[in-house]
C-alpha cells in the first residue's frame, strides 16, 4: 500500500480540513504519515494518490472537541492517533469507541486530554502579572506575565483570562506564542524570550509576606506541595523562592512551639455580650415546666427550649414549641415536627403544613386565628439511606410521649382553648387515650373529664398520612374527609 | 504598623482554618462587568505552601482581637499574640491588587470577635459588599459568619458570599464547655439551620427564574461549610463522624474539615502541647468520603467492639480496615458486582468504579484491563474475583492479609505524604 504523507500547519483546524479528505477516501491510518510544518521530521515516503471520495464523513461534536483540546498536546503522534480513531469510528464501524476505557487508543486519547487540561489548569494557577502602567484618566491598568507551559495551550486557554480579566489590559508572553488583551479583542503574536518580561512588581513583597504567614511549620509535607506545584514552575513564582528558608526552619519553630510555656487563661473582661453568653452557656436543664399560672407561653417556651426529659433534644436543632394566638378558641395538636420545622422552630412549615393551610382554607377556619402545636416536641429521625444525606421521620415512643406531655398540657391549661384537634394517632394516643386508634374512632370525641379540659375534642387523621397516600383518587377522599372533620369545629 | 506587618500577623492568625476552597460557586465572568473576577467549576489552588496546603484565596481575619476564650486558637483573649487590625478599605485593595496579579481566586474574610457579634459582622460584611458594589469585584468570597449574630446579618452576608461556614470546633456540647465557653454547639446548629433555609429557598427561586426565563433577581451563596479540631479533645473518631454525619443530614453542608490541632505559639496550659495528629486527620478525611461518595454508613467506619471501639485504624486506610472487618463480602465478582459492591473494594475509586461499569459493557475485564484502567491491584487482588484471578488461591486469612498492607512503622509518615492531597483537601 501506497504510503501517503500529510504535511499540515500544526493546528487542529488544518488537521481537520486533511482528516476529512482521508475519511471521505477511507483511506486506512497505516497508510497515512502525518507531520507537521513545526516538526523538522523528514518526509520519508513520496506523497501517494489523493483520495477519492467515497463515503459521508460524520464525526460526533464530542469527539471533534477531544480531538481539538489533544491537538494541544506536545506530541508528535497526536494527529496520527487523532485520525486513527477517526477512521475506526466513521470507517470501521467502532462508534462506540471512546465509550471505551479500555482501548489503547481511547485510553491515549484521553489521558493526553487530561494532560492538557492540566497544563491549562497550572497556567490558570501560576501566571503572575505584573503591573506595567495605567492610564491616568481612566485607571485602567496594564499587566504581563510570563508563563511557560509545557504544551501548545497559550491560546487555546486565553478565554480564561478574558473571561476574568476583562477590566483590565493585559498580555501572556511565552516562548512559542504571546496573547494580548485589550478589552475588547485577543491579539496574538510571535513568542519572545524572558527578558521581553517585566522582572518586579511591588506588590510581590506583600505577597511574599502572606506567602511566609499563611503556613504552618507545625505540618511540614513537602512531598504533598510538590505534587500539586512542580519544582518547573517554581521560577516564575515569585513566592517560591521563600520556599527553602521556610523549610529549613520549620521543624525548629515546631519544637519551639510544643517547648514554649503554656498560658494560663485570663478572666474574662467585664462586657455585657460576653457575660449574656456565658450565662446563656450554663448547663441549664428544665425538664417540665413547674407552675404555669405564673408564666407566660412565651415564658413556657423558652423553658422547654432547654428540655431533656427525654434524650430526643440531642440529635434535634431545637424545641419547637407551639406558636399562634395565646386565645385562641380552636387548638391543633400534631405529632412532632419534621425536618423542616425542626430548622425553622416552628410547627407546621413542611410539606404536611402546606397541606394543613389547604384543608383549613376548604374548611373556612383561620390558621392566624389558631394555637397550634405537636404532642412531641423534638424532631426524632433516623438516617435515610447512606447516599441521600437526609433525615427520616421516625414514630416517637411511648416514654417520649410522655416525657413531652407535661408541655402539651401546660399549653391547653394556658390556651384554654373550647376545641382541640388532634392530628393523627401520636396526638390523640397523648391526649385520649392510648391505644386510641385513629381510623375506627376518628371524629368528635366523648370524654368526660380528659387532662381538667372541659371542651369538644376532635380527633382526626395527621395531614403527613394524605401525603403517603399513592392513589390519586383515594388521596382526594381522603383530603375531603379531613377537611370534614375540621368543619366539626366550626361554631 | 505598616501593611505588610499588618497582613503577617492576620494571616497568621487565620491559617488554622482548613478551608481554602474555591470551588462551587454560582457561574460568573466580568465580561459584561465594570471589574476582575470570575467564578464557578472548580476552584484553582495558585499557590501552596511547604505544609502541602493550598493557597486559593487570600484568607486573613479583620482583626485578630478577640474576646472569646477559645483554648486552641491563637486568637483567644488569653494569649500574648501581636494585635492588629485592618481597615476595610485595606482589605478590599489588598484582595483587588493580589487578584488583579492572579495570586488567588478570592477573598476569605473571618475575625476576631470585638465588642459584640453583630458588629463584628457587620466589619465583615461592609468589605464583601463593597467589593461586590463598587468595584464590580465577581471572584470568590468566603465569609465566616458567627452563631451568635443575628439572623438579618447571616442573611446579608450571604448574599455577597460563594459559601458562609460557622466552625463547629468541637463534636460534642462537653467539650465546648471546657475548651470554648463561649460558645454552644445546639446555637451553632440552629444558625446552620438558618442558613441552610435560605440556601435553599435561594436555589428554589434561582429554578423558578430559569423556568420562567427571566433574571434572577438576587444572589446567595451556594454553600456551607464547617470545621472540627482533631485532637484538642477526647472524642473519639466515631464522636466526630457522628457529628458530620449529623450536619451533613440536617444541615447539608458541603464540607466538613477536620484540622489536627496544631501546636501554637502561646499555647494554652489546659491542651496538650503536641504535633498535630495529621494521620488520623487525614483517615478522618478519608472515612468522610466513604460516608459521603461511597455509600457506607457512619456506623459502619470504626469497630463496634472490642479494644478500638470508635476509633479508625491508623495504619490502613478506613475502606480496608472494613474490609478486614467483614471479609464475608468478599470476593467480589467485578463482572457482575452491583455499583454499591463494587464501591466496597478496597483499593477502588469512585471514578475507576463508573469506568468499571462502562467497560464491562463491552468485554469481560480481565486484570490486565483493570490495570489499564490504573487500578490499584496490589489493594484490590485479595478482594476481587476476574476470569483469570480468585483470591481464594492466595489463601490469605484475615491476620496475614493485615500484615500484607500494614506499613512498618517509620514508614506511616512517608506513606501519608504520598497519599495524594487532592483526596485530603479533596478541592483541586
Amino acid at each position: 500500500m501506497d504510503t501517503l504523507s500529510v504535511r499540515i500547519e500544526p493546528s487542529f483546524d488544518s488537521w481537520r480540513i486533511e482528516a476529512r479528505k482521508l475519511l471521505e477516501g477511507s483511506v486506512p491510518p497505516d497508510a497515512v504519515l502525518w507531520t507537521d510544518s513545526s516538526s523538522t521530521q523528514f518526509d520519508l515516503f513520496d506523497s501517494g494518490e489523493p483520495p477519492r471520495k467515497k463515503q459521508e464523513v460524520k464525526i460526533s461534536k464530542s469527539y471533534l472537541d477531544l480531538a481539538r483540546t489533544v491537538s494541544c498536546h506536545s506530541s508528535p503522534e497526536r494527529w496520527g492517533l487523532m485520525y486513527r480513531a477517526a477512521w475506526r469510528m466513521v470507517c470501521n464501524g467502532e462508534k462506540n469507541l471512546l465509550q471505551r476505557p479500555t482501548d489503547s487508543d481511547t485510553r491515549k486519547l484521553l489521558e493526553m486530554a487530561k494532560a492538557i487540561r492540566r497544563d491549562c489548569h497550572k497556567m490558570n494557577a501560576f501566571v503572575r502579572f505584573r503591573k506595567v502602567g495605567e492610564y491616568p484618566h481612566t485607571g485602567r491598568e496594564q499587566f504581563v506575565a510570563w508563563f511557560e507551559p509545557s504544551h501548545h495551550i497559550i491560546e487555546y486557554n486565553a478565554s480564561f483570562f478574558i473571561k476574568r480579566f476583562t477590566g483590565m489590559d493585559w498580555s501572556i508572553l511565552s516562548p512559542e506564542k504571546c496573547i494580548h488583551w485589550d478589552g475588547v479583542k485577543l491579539h496574538t503574536s510571535e513568542g519572545v524570550s524572558k527578558s521581553s518580561a517585566p522582572d518586579e512588581d511591588d506588590l510581590e513583597e506583600l505577597w511574599r509576606g502572606y506567602y511566609k504567614s499563611i503556613f504552618n511549620p507545625a505540618r511540614l509535607k513537602l512531598k504533598a506541595m510538590q505534587a500539586e506545584m512542580p519544582k518547573k514552575y517554581w521560577k516564575n513564582l515569585p513566592e517560591a523562592e521563600l520556599i527553602d528558608e521556610l523549610t529549613r526552619h520549620s521543624s525548629n519553630r515546631r519544637d519551639d512551639m510544643i517547648k514554649a510555656e503554656s498560658l494560663e487563661p485570663r478572666p474574662a473582661p467585664r462586657n455585657l455580650y460576653l457575660q449574656n453568653l456565658h450565662k446563656n452557656n450554663q448547663d441549664f436543664v428544665v425538664n417540665e415546666p413547674g407552675t404555669i399560672h405564673d408564666k407566660s407561653l412565651d415564658e413556657l417556651a423558652e423553658l422547654a427550649a432547654c428540655c431533656r426529659a427525654c434524650p430526643l433534644w440531642e440529635k434535634a436543632t431545637q424545641t419547637v414549641f407551639g406558636t399562634g394566638n395565646p386565645e385562641a378558641r380552636i387548638m391543633l395538636v400534631g405529632e412532632q415536627p419534621g425536618d423542616e420545622e425542626d430548622i425553622q422552630g416552628k410547627p407546621f412549615v413542611g410539606p404536611a403544613g402546606r397541606l394543613l393551610d389547604e384543608a383549613l382554607a376548604d374548611a373556612g377556619l383561620d390558621r392566624e386565628e389558631m394555637y397550634i402545636t405537636n404532642a412531641v416536641k423534638h424532631f426524632k429521625w433516623k438516617p435515610g439511606s447512606a447516599n441521600r444525606k437526609r433525615r427520616i421521620h421516625d414514630k416517637a415512643n411511648r416514654g417520649e410521649i410522655e416525657a413531652c406531655k407535661p408541655w402539651l398540657v401546660a399549653e391547653v391549661m394556658k390556651v384554654q382553648p373550647s376545641v382541640i384537634v388532634t392530628l393523627g394517632n401520636t396526638a390523640a394516643q397523648s391526649l385520649i387515650r392510648k391505644d386510641f386508634r385513629i381510623l375506627s374512632e376518628r371524629g368528635e370525641v366523648n370524654m368526660g373529664n380528659l387532662i381538667g379540659f372541659p371542651g369538644k375534642i376532635i380527633a382526626t387523621i395527621h395531614p403527613s398520612w394524605l401525603l403517603r397516600i399513592r392513589d390519586e383518587a383515594e388521596q382526594q377522599a381522603e383530603f375531603k374527609k379531613f377537611t370534614a372533620d375540621l368543619k366539626l369545629c366550626r361554631e | 504598623m505598616d501593611l505588610g506587618r499588618k497582613l503577617e500577623i492576620l494571616a497568621d492568625a487565620a491559617k488554622y482554618d482548613a478551608s481554602c476552597a474555591s470551588s462551587g460557586a454560582n457561574r460568573r465572568n466580568s465580561m459584561n462587568g465594570k471589574g476582575v473576577g470570575s467564578a464557578g467549576g472548580s476552584g484553582i489552588c495558585h499557590s501552596y505552601a511547604p505544609d502541602g496546603r493550598c493557597i486559593s484565596l487570600l484568607k486573613i481575619l479583620m482583626t485578630n482581637s478577640c474576646m472569646y476564650d477559645c483554648h486552641y486558637c491563637i486568637n483567644r483573649r488569653s494569649s500574648n499574640v501581636e494585635r492588629a487590625r485592618m481597615s476595610p478599605e485595606e482589605v478590599i485593595s489588598l484582595t483587588l491588587d493580589f487578584y488583579k496579579r492572579n495570586y488567588i481566586e478570592g477573598l476569605f474574610l473571618s475575625s476576631g470577635i470585638i465588642r459584640d457579634a453583630d458588629f463584628t459582622m457587620e466589619m465583615v460584611i461592609r468589605v464583601a459588599r463593597e467589593l461586590r458594589e463598587v468595584h464590580d469585584f465577581r471572584g470568590y468570597i468566603h465569609l465566616k459568619t458567627i452563631p451568635e449574630a443575628s439572623q438579618e446579618l447571616i442573611e446579608e452576608a450571604g448574599k455577597y458570599a460563594d459559601r458562609i461556614s460557622i466552625n463547629i470546633e468541637l463534636p460534642s456540647e462537653k467539650s465546648l464547655r471546657v475548651l470554648a465557653p463561649e460558645k454552644n454547639l445546639h446555637r451553632t446548629q440552629q444558625a446552620m439551620g438558618g442558613i441552610r433555609t435560605k440556601i435553599e429557598n435561594a436555589k428554589q427561586e434561582a429554578k423558578e427564574h430559569r423556568q420562567l426565563k427571566i433574571k434572577p433577581t438576587s444572589s446567595f451563596a451556594t454553600g456551607q461549610s464547617t470545621q472540627m479540631i482533631v485532637g484538642a479533645d477526647d472524642s473519639d473518631d466515631a464522636t466526630m463522624l457522628q457529628r458530620s454525619d449529623l450536619l451533613y443530614r440536617g444541615y447539608h453542608l458541603k464540607r466538613v474539615y477536620y484540622s489536627a490541632f496544631s501546636p501554637i505559639p502561646a499555647s494554652s496550659s489546659i491542651l496538650p502541647s503536641i504535633a498535630p495528629p495529621l494521620i488520623r486527620e487525614h483517615r478522618l478525611y478519608q472515612a468522610d468520603w466513604l460516608m459521603r461518595f461511597y455509600g457506607f454508613d457512619v456506623s459502619e467506619l470504626t469497630p463496634v467492639e472490642g479494644k478500638d471501639t470508635g476509633k479508625l485504624d491508623l495504619d490502613i486506610d478506613p475502606k480496608l480496615a472494613w474490609a478486614l472487618r467483614h471479609r464475608e463480602a468478599f470476593p467480589i465478582e467485578i463482572h457482575t458486582a452491583t455499583r454499591e459492591q463494587l464501591l466496597r473494594i478496597p483499593g477502588l475509586g469512585v471514578r475507576n468504579t463508573d469506568r468499571i461499569l462502562k467497560a464491562r459493557r463491552w468485554s469481560i475485564l480481565r486484570l490486565e484491563d483493570l490495570a489499564k484502567l490504573r487500578v490499584n491491584l496490589k489493594k484490590c487482588l485479595p478482594f476481587i474475583i476476574t476470569p483469570d484471578h480468585n483470591p481464594i488461591k492466595l489463601g490469605l486469612d484475615s491476620d496475614r492479609l493485615r500484615a500484607r498492607f500494614e506499613p512498618a512503622p517509620k514508614q506511616m509518615e512517608f506513606e501519608f505524604m504520598e497519599s495524594k492531597s487532592s483526596a485530603v483537601f479533596g478541592e483541586v
